[in-house]
């Protein structure tokens, strides 16, 4: 897309529509991304509460691990807006989630 | 002339003597302001005695916000200004030095704050006195400044004020200035209008944006470099604009309530050999007495009052000199460190250069914290000027006139 001129930006840079951020694509932003080992993670949402953006979705997909335990829930990342702060891999009391390069 | 007369017979309510600084009250009554933030500083803390007055006892139904700080004046401004109320603040030197940074802010949301500005010297040393250094610091941040010289012209100009930072083809502040005491200070018969008048004259703009829960938009972003120059350009495409708007609305002015407004008034310039470039109200009422005493000695002068000082009128300006045998600017305001220091004086250089005029011009300070300016010294520089043209001679540095050297 061609980025807008001065006679197309709104006036003074105002934002006129609410909710923009999920047009807005952040995860572009990235130099590592999280990825969640679901075999591993236990469902304590704490990633969930602590991602800033928020870029960790919390889904109803019923989860059954190698060791056989049931989970409702799978915690995903929403790449789209992901930044790679890392904060849910920090956060994460089972060392879950890795932070790992992203490339090409 | 005798359409005029009629005319303000039929628009002007009262007669009374007012200071300028009363006259900026009467005129933010008149056109219903909204919201006032302020804090007092000397010269302004007069107008917002009395607008304080007015709203204590009911005669403007305006919010009055006292404030800790002229910076938090100014960001009271722009957050009422954001929500689309009709906004005023006053400020004069360190005051308006303490809003400098919410100045650029004002102008880059593009809010039509209004605001006075007895102008005054600057510390240090410490001086209430009035001159214009304080109005020469806001001149690059995006204000529309108007520079008045009677107390009349302010009480209009407050009011022209609203309809140009309100039109949404401008949407940018407006500072009315004048001079600090010598205006702000001292009693000038004023003729206020009939209030319906001047409401008819300054509609609200209802259509400007503005925050709304029930339509929300974000304003103040953070802007990447992929989107700042673009969004500061507008702002400067915007002030560049406005000229034709400020000569419109003047000239609606004009024709409802009978004056006689431009963006500069010319005395006596049509065929000027010898033009004074002057701002405010002491150096042009002073100088105009010095072009008369030079006309009755045989000396063709004439004077050129810069009365929008931004956007800088520059076609008005050359035309208005471009015949001339020699120019002198009059600068109550230093730019310390410039090839020459005075502020307006460059301006002038630049509009010329601008329009491929050469004429010789000379920078001339005075009036430095209000250091008397006679009218003999201002006959004493057209005699010099006429001396300078002579000779062929011409001063390439600044004059600094009543300076004890
Ligand atoms: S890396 Fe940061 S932004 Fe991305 S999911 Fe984790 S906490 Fe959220
Ligand atoms: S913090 Fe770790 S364990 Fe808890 S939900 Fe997130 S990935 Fe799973």
């Amino acid at each position: 897309m061609k980025p807008l001129t001065w006679r197309e930006i709104p006036l003074g840079g105002y934002v006129l529509e609410p909710r923009n951020s999920r047009n807005n694509l952040t995860g572009t932003w990235r130099t590592e991304r999280p990825v969640i080992d679901q075999d591993a993670c236990i469902r304590c949402r704490i990633c969930w509460m602590y991602c800033p953006e928020p870029a960790i979705l919390e889904l109803s997909k019923p989860y059954v691990t190698k060791t056989g335990r049931k989970y409702d829930v799978t915690y995903e990342i929403d790449y789209d807006h992901c930044k790679g702060c890392g904060i849910c891999a920090h956060e994460c009391p089972v060392k879950a989630i890795k932070m790992v390069p992203e490339v090409g | 002339m005798k359409a005029e007369l009629k005319v303000r017979d039929e628009v002007v309510r009262e007669r009374i003597g007012l200071t300028s600084n009363y006259a900026v009250a009467y005129a933010v009554k008149d056109v219903d302001v909204d919201v006032v933030a302020a804090y007092p500083i000397t010269p302004q803390t007069t107008i917002i005695e009395k607008i304080a007055e007015f709203v204590a006892n009911g005669e403007l139904d305006a919010e009055f916000i006292p404030v800790e700080s002229e910076h938090s004046a100014l960001s009271a401004m722009v957050g009422a200004s954001a929500a689309g109320a009709r906004v005023f603040t006053a400020t004069s030197s360190q005051g308006l030095e303490l809003m400098h940074e919410i100045l650029h802010i004002t102008s880059g949301l593009r809010l039509p704050v209004v605001m006075a500005t007895p102008g005054r010297a600057l510390s240090a040393p410490i001086s209430i006195h009035g001159d214009y250094q304080d109005i020469m610091n806001a001149r690059d941040t995006g204000w529309i400044i108007i520079i008045a010289s009677t107390a009349q012209e302010v009480y209009d100009s407050i009011i022209m004020a609203y309809r140009i930072a309100e039109d949404s083809r401008v949407l940018l502040p407006v500072m009315v200035a004048y001079d600090g005491f010598l205006m702000s200070h001292t009693m000038e018969p004023v003729e206020l209008y009939h209030e319906e008048l001047v409401r008819r004259f300054t509609p609200r703009n209802r259509s400007r944006p503005r925050l709304d829960p029930r339509n929300p938009i974000t304003m103040g972003v953070i802007a990447s470099p992929d989107w700042y120059y673009e969004i500061k350009y507008q702002v400067i495409n915007a002030i560049k604009e406005s000229k034709s708007v400020i000569k419109e609305i003047q000239g609606e002015f004009n024709k409802a309530f009978g004056t006689d407004y431009d963006v500069v008034e010319q005395y006596r310039v049509d065929d000027a050999d010898y033009i004074l470039i002057t701002y405010g109200g002491a150096s042009t009422g002073n100088a105009k007495e010095a072009v008369d005493e030079a006309r009755r000695n045989g000396i063709r002068a004439g004077v050129l009052r810069i009365r929008v000082l931004k956007p800088f009128p520059t076609e008005e300006v050359v035309k208005a000199i471009k015949d001339a045998k020699a120019v002198a600017v009059i600068d109550r305001a230093l730019s310390p460190g410039s090839t020459f220091e005075g502020p307006v004086f460059n301006e002038v250089v630049a509009a010329m250069y601008s329009q491929g005029v050469s004429v010789p011009v000379v920078s001339v300070v005075h009036g430095i914290s209000q250091r008397t300016i006679f009218i003999e010294d201002l006959y004493e520089l057209i005699r010099e000027l006429v001396e300078f043209k002579n000779t062929g001679y011409f001063p390439r540095r600044t004059m600094f006139m009543g300076l004890r050297a």
